[in-house]
């Protein structure tokens, strides 16, 4: 099956052109004959600044780190700074009023359970 | 390491200009492959380095590594000798068998990074936080190392 889970989408280009600068966190993402699972990770970034949107079928994880002090002087840095955005189509075959998502050091895990329709059913036959 | 597909052999039309950019991509693979294989195999050896920041503040220093959706036993902090060791694993937490995986961008593994601190630190001060996925290591510089307002007079 052409899942359409994995297919991405840019966020609208009036988000784009404002000061704030995304980068978008690795995934995983994982399909089962129950539903999908996404894992995205966004260190520095806690239950608060996390904020999922659900447009019809096309879904925007914005994570932002929570806005804390930077220490003194930086002698080395690696690390962007910047918030985590990334949008997802999904599939039609997701139940969007089912979606539950949970947030462990960093790694937001968003369950997305398929519709009992099209759930693949196993069909006894009789006589 | 690029692997070139192999063309037959076949008479140009123009032959100076086939030999010409045929010398082109030539030098070009030569300039790209050598770093290619520098970063392929690097990345491959190391696997996963997490981010990581150094700030200094007068009385101490501040690490901070990102290290999303790790478990806090799972990550060794040690001090020796003036320089500062990340290491850990991070182990994948649920099971996906008979799961169609559609993205893979994260890593499970281990890591392992060393840094040398440009002070000297007090080994037995140091402190660690795990939050949110990220590391933050507080070492303490050693009064030796603080730096000391002199007060100058001039007569």
């Amino acid at each position: 099956m052409k899942a359409t889970l994995q297919k991405e989408t840019l966020p609208a280009p009036t988000e784009r052109t404002q000061n704030t600068q995304y980068v978008a966190p690795d995934v995983n993402i994982y399909e089962t004959k129950d539903g999908y699972t996404l894992e995205a990770e966004m260190p520095g970034v806690n239950k608060d600044g996390l904020e999922i949107t659900l447009e019809g079928h096309e879904i925007t994880i914005t994570g932002r780190r929570s806005a804390e002090v930077v220490p003194g002087e930086t002698l080395f840095r690696e690390q962007h700074g910047a918030d985590y955005r990334r949008a997802f189509e999904l599939d039609p075959a997701i139940d969007t009023s089912k979606i539950s998502a949970r947030m462990n050091q960093g790694v937001l895990f968003l369950t997305l359970p398929k519709s009992e329709q099209v759930k693949p059913r196993k069909i006894t036959v009789v006589e | 390491m690029n692997v070139i597909k192999w063309q037959r052999p076949t008479l140009a039309t123009w032959p100076t200009f086939g030999r010409l950019s045929e010398l082109r991509n030539e030098i070009d693979r030569l300039f790209e492959s050598p770093l290619n294989e520098l970063t392929g195999t690097s990345q491959l050896l190391s696997g996963w380095t997490p981010a990581l920041d150094v700030y200094e503040e007068k009385d101490s220093f501040v690490v901070k590594a990102e290290l999303p959706g790790m478990k806090k036993e799972d990550i060794e902090v040690s001090f020796h000798d003036g320089s500062l060791s990340l290491s850990g694993e991070r182990k994948c937490e649920t099971k996906h068998e008979d799961a169609e995986v559609y993205r893979a961008e994260r890593f499970f593994g281990r890591f392992q990074r060393t840094i040398s601190l440009p002070a000297a630190v007090a080994a037995d001060k140091i402190k660690a936080a795990y939050k949110d996925g990220v590391l933050t290591i507080t070492l303490p510089k050693t009064e030796e190392a603080k730096p000391k307002q002199i007060d100058v007079s001039i007569s």
